[in-house]
Parts: C-alpha cells; sequence; structure tokens
C-alpha cells in the first residue's frame, strides 16, 4: 500500500474517531436526561406526567423512524445554522448527534426502567426528593446498563458515520466506498474493514471493562 | 423530645413516662384501591419506647397501613399524627423533612447495590445536607451499634440476609428517627438470623428507647419482641392488646389461627380419633398469668376423684408472664370431668371439652 494510501486511512480514521466521539459525547449529554424524563414522567414515575411523556416518545419514536441517510440530508438547513457549512466531518457530526440522542435515549431508559422500585421506595421514606432519587438511586444503580449502552451507541455511530461520506465528512466508510468499492481496489476496502474491526473491538472492550468495574450487584 | 436517643449509648427513659407519650396516632384510617378496600377505617396509638406489632394474613391491608405512616401511601380519609403533627393531607415536599423523623426497614432490605454499606448507611443524612466527615461518623457509630463495624467499606451484594438487614436497620437510624417502621423486615430471612434481627431490634429498643412499629404475618416475631399486638383483617384492627393476653385468649378468629402454629395444638392422631363419647374426655385447659404459676395439676390430682393424664401442652413465657395450653384426658367412669372443669374455672383456666376417646393412645 502506497504512502499516499496510509495517508488516507490515516485521516479516514481520525475522522471516523471524531465523528463518533462528538456525537457519543452529544447523545450522552442529551440521551441521558431525556431517558431519565421518559422514565420520570411514565406512569408511576418520580414526576409522573402523561402528557409530557407522550410528548417526549413522539418525538423520540419521530427521530428514530427517520433512515439516517434521509435525516442526513434533511437537516442540512439546521447544520448550516449551527456548523456553518453543510459539508464535511463537522458538518456531519450535527445529524449523527441527532440521530444518536434518542437512540441512546431509549437504551438509558431500558436500564433506567430495571432499577427496583424498592430502592427509589427507601430514599423516599428517608425523606430524599426526586434530585436525590435521580443522583443516587436512579444513575448510580443504572450505571452499568448506561455504560454498556453507550458502548452499542458508539459502536453504531462508527456504522453511521461511513454513511455520512454523503455530505463529504470523510472517515472510514466513506474511504471504503470510494476507493474500494467504487474503484475495485481491495486492498483498500481489506485495510478499511481490518481497522474498523479493531477499533469497533477496541470500544467494545474498553466498555465492557467498564461495566465490569461499576458493576456491584454480583 | 428527641433528648433520649442523642447518642448511641443513651440511656432509656423511665419506664412509665416513656410509655405515656404518644408518637403516632391514628385517627379512623380509610384507603381503597378501587372498589376493595384495604386499609378500612384503623384507629391506632403507638407510644413513645413501646414496641406495636401489627400482625394479618397476606392482603390484609397492614402493607398500606404501614406505608400510609410515612408517606409513601396516601389515604383517601383519617388522619396520622406523628410528635402530634398531622402528616396527611401534607404535599410530597412537606413531607420530606417529616420522613426523616421516621426511620424505615423493608422485607428486601432495598439497599443501594452501587454503593458501599458505609454509604448506604449515611444516605439518609447526606439527603439531610450533613458534611461528609459527619455523616461517615455516625456511620461507623451505627454499624457498631448493629455489629458490623468491619463490614464499612463493603458492597451489599457481598453480605448474607442478615447482615443486609443490619445495614437496613443502621441506615434507618441515622437520622435519630422518634419512630422506626419495620414492614416484614425478617419475612426473607431463615429463622435463625429472624431470631438475630429481632433480638437486635428488641436491643435497639431498650438501649435507645426507640419506639418500633412493625408488621408482620408471623406470631413467632410478635412474641419475641412486641410489647403490644393489633391483629389486622380485611383492612380492620379486630383485636387489640398485651402480646402475653392475646397468646392467652385470643378473641378473634384470625388472632387464634396466626396462633395455631407456635401454641400447643391436640395432637393429629387424638384429634382424628375424637367421638361424642368415650372413655376419657379430652379437655383443652388454656391457663395465663396466677392459674399457671401455681401447682395447678398437682392441685387437681388431690382433689377430685377420677384420673387424668397430661396429654399433650407446654407453658410459656411471654413478656414475663406464664401462658400455657394443656390438653388432658379426663376418665369418665367415675364421673370427674364435671369436677374437673369446675375446679379448673374456679383457678381461672379456662376449659374446653374437645371430645371424647376410648383407646389410649
Amino acid at each position: 500500500m502506497s504512502q499516499t494510501m496510509l495517508e488516507l486511512l490515516l485521516r479516514s480514521l481520525w475522522e471516523t474517531v471524531l465523528m463518533t466521539a462528538a456525537s457519543g459525547l452529544i447523545s450522552l449529554l442529551f440521551g441521558l436526561p431525556l431517558g431519565l424524563a421518559l422514565v420520570a414522567t411514565d406512569r408511576g414515575g418520580i414526576a409522573c406526567n402523561r402528557w409530557v411523556n407522550s410528548l417526549l416518545g413522539a418525538v423520540v419514536n419521530g427521530f428514530r423512524s427517520v433512515p439516517f441517510i434521509i435525516l442526513l440530508v434533511a437537516l442540512i438547513p439546521l447544520t448550516r445554522l449551527i456548523v456553518g457549512t453543510s459539508i464535511g466531518t463537522w458538518a456531519a457530526i450535527v445529524p449523527l448527534s441527532i440521530a444518536a440522542t434518542p437512540y441512546y435515549a431509549r437504551i438509558a431508559e431500558v436500564s433506567l426502567r430495571e432499577v427496583d422500585r424498592g430502592l427509589i421506595e427507601a430514599v423516599r421514606a428517608m425523606g430524599g426528593g426526586r434530585w436525590a432519587i435521580i443522583r443516587e438511586v436512579l444513575v448510580p444503580e443504572a450505571l452499568p446498563g448506561i455504560v454498556a449502552g453507550f458502548t452499542v451507541t458508539l459502536v453504531t455511530l462508527v456504522g453511521a458515520s461511513a454513511m455520512a461520506g454523503a455530505i463529504g465528512a470523510g472517515g472510514l466508510g466513506d474511504l471504503a466506498i470510494r476507493y474500494g468499492y467504487q474503484r475495485f481496489e481491495t486492498a483498500v476496502m481489506v485495510a478499511v474493514v481490518a481497522v474498523l474491526i479493531v477499533l469497533v473491538c477496541g470500544i467494545q472492550w474498553v466498555g465492557d471493562r467498564m461495566v465490569a468495574r461499576l458493576d456491584r450487584r454480583a | 423530645m428527641t433528648q433520649h436517643f442523642a447518642t448511641i449509648e443513651g440511656v432509656p427513659p423511665p419506664f412509665d413516662t416513656a410509655l405515656s407519650e404518644t408518637v403516632v396516632r391514628i385517627v379512623d384510617l380509610k384507603r381503597r384501591f378501587g372498589q376493595t378496600p384495604a386499609v378500612d377505617g384503623v384507629s391506632l396509638t403507638v407510644r413513645k419506647g413501646e414496641v406495636l406489632g401489627i400482625i394479618g394474613r397476606s392482603g390484609a391491608g397492614k402493607s398500606t397501613l404501614i406505608r400510609c405512616l410515612n408517606g409513601l401511601e396516601r389515604p383517601d380519609s383519617g388522619q396520622i399524627f406523628v410528635e402530634g403533627r398531622e402528616i396527611s393531607g401534607l404535599s410530597e415536599r412537606e413531607l420530606q423533612p417529616l420522613r426523616r423523623r421516621i426511620g424505615m426497614i423493608f422485607q428486601h432490605f432495598n439497599l443501594l447495590s452501587a454503593k458501599s454499606v458505609e454509604e448506604n448507611v449515611a444516605l439518609p443524612l447526606k439527603i439531610e445536607g450533613l458534611p461528609k466527615a459527619e455523616r461517615l461518623k455516625r456511620a461507623a457509630e451505627l454499624l457498631d451499634l448493629v455489629g458490623l463495624a468491619d463490614k464499612a467499606k463493603a458492597y451489599p451484594a457481598s453480605l448474607s440476609g442478615g447482615q443486609k438487614q443490619r445495614v437496613g436497620i443502621a441506615r434507618a437510624l441515622a437520622a435519630r428517627p422518634a419512630v422506626l417502621l419495620s414492614d416484614e423486615a425478617t419475612s426473607a430471612l431463615d429463622p435463625e438470623t429472624t431470631r438475630s434481627i429481632l433480638a437486635l431490634l428488641k436491643d435497639i429498643n431498650q438501649k435507645l428507647g426507640l419506639t418500633i412499629l412493625l408488621i408482620t404475618h408471623e406470631m413467632e416475631v410478635i412474641r419475641s419482641i412486641a410489647d403490644r399486638v393489633a391483629v389486622i383483617d380485611a383492612g380492620r384492627i379486630v383485636e387489640e392488646g398485651a402480646v402475653w393476653s392475646t397468646f392467652a385468649d385470643p378473641q378473634s378468629e384470625v388472632a387464634r389461627s396466626l396462633l395455631a402454629g407456635i401454641r400447643p395444638q391436640l395432637p393429629q392422631a387424638i384429634a382424628a380419633r375424637l367421638a361424642g363419647t368415650g372413655r376419657e374426655a379430652i379437655l383443652r385447659v388454656d391457663i395465663a398469668g396466677e392459674a399457671a404459676r401455681r401447682p395447678l395439676l398437682s392441685e387437681l390430682a388431690t382433689s377430685i376423684p377420677g384420673r387424668f393424664r397430661l396429654v399433650h401442652g407446654g407453658i410459656d413465657t411471654i413478656q414475663g408472664e406464664p401462658v400455657g395450653t394443656l390438653f388432658l384426658a379426663v376418665e369418665t367412669a367415675s364421673g370427674g370431668v364435671a369436677e374437673t372443669i369446675e375446679f379448673l374455672n374456679a383457678r381461672k383456666a379456662r376449659v374446653e371439652v374437645l371430645g371424647y376417646v376410648t383407646d389410649n393412645a
């Protein structure tokens, strides 16, 4: 493989890592509170509110049902507003984040819902309010699941970022399509896939290690 | 008010004043779920320093009742006073500071798995806003009290059930509550562990003068720790009184049925052969207090003409009072049955003729 190709591969890897990390962090930042809100406003939740719950549920489902490639294009005006341009790696982070946030919110919601209601009751019985329940019970008790879900989200983002090539964001997926698929350069294709496998395995390994360290349940 | 509980080594207040003060008062409490009333007009008083046990079968409403006391459950009507303050009708936010005056322990312990033992114990104080050093110091005191000082840094998953409940007790006591609510706290534990947890609760009750209100479906729990018992059935208190007197003379069907497991029963072999007539009359003799302190059988043997034998029975000590049930087989031939009953009744024993048997067994 030529020197230029290696440089291209490294640059693409960096673009993929950047897109995955930035949109992953944003989805964590917004998805976790959204997941908390979905659980809290649900029936029997700590801030039960049917209207808010239905509204949030509808918004989450709405974004999740739009195919990412369409979201990528449909969000161009918003992307331009936020990033200033609608093409490039940074521009891809906007639609990636907006797709990953409701996705992660649902995953976080599942973990938060699994927290034993008896624990919430115990903290209420000791005089704790909603904030104490969130901070002392819901988040810490669901943390292994929250981290495991974040790992899943990151891996999904690695895959989704391949489509970001459509708006010139670069990245490994884009490299594989342009060089490997469209120009029949099998070596490039194989190299990209190998790098992707290593990247995904790395993310999963770190995530699993963190979950094992956090989980005090057994 | 809280003075007696100010230190862990605090001495209990004098007995009579301890019982004169009311900590919890419930007036005509009602709570229904849909069409079924769970609590249907309960009135109860818990006095300072006492252990009140509420017993009932599952579904009798005891859990709903105890959960109303700290506002985890909202009553439909009626009033609840804790330390003289009415808590029914308060908002969730208004209830929060009051709940710190009410400790609670649970059947499934409800310890936070992500927090260490000391963090669990210190949590009520964290919620209250105490600085970390202070709350960890208090947690250490309490872990010492429940005998788990060496487990402070451990996580709940590594503890046995009994140890978990000890942590639960320490946590419930952290904020120096006026009353401890126990929601079937020993129901998930084996008999031996149950005994040690009950002994700990009794010890805390005596050492700290802590008022305890517990619910259970096991008479054994009532027997070993409660001063007074209230029997609840279908959402109503059907019987209430000192534990020993309820054991000696249960008034309600529920109390009798719940007692059946731990009071002497006529052996099945004899019960199966009871008939309308026979060579011996089988008497059930219930004695308590004075009647159980005297040499009753010896007196009976020398006073009546007929012979009798002891088939089954025993005398238990409950709250320092002897409470017993004896099953006697009295020979009918000499006509001593009526005399025996009369003799025993005169000595405050309750006698019931269960039936007759012919062959010895």
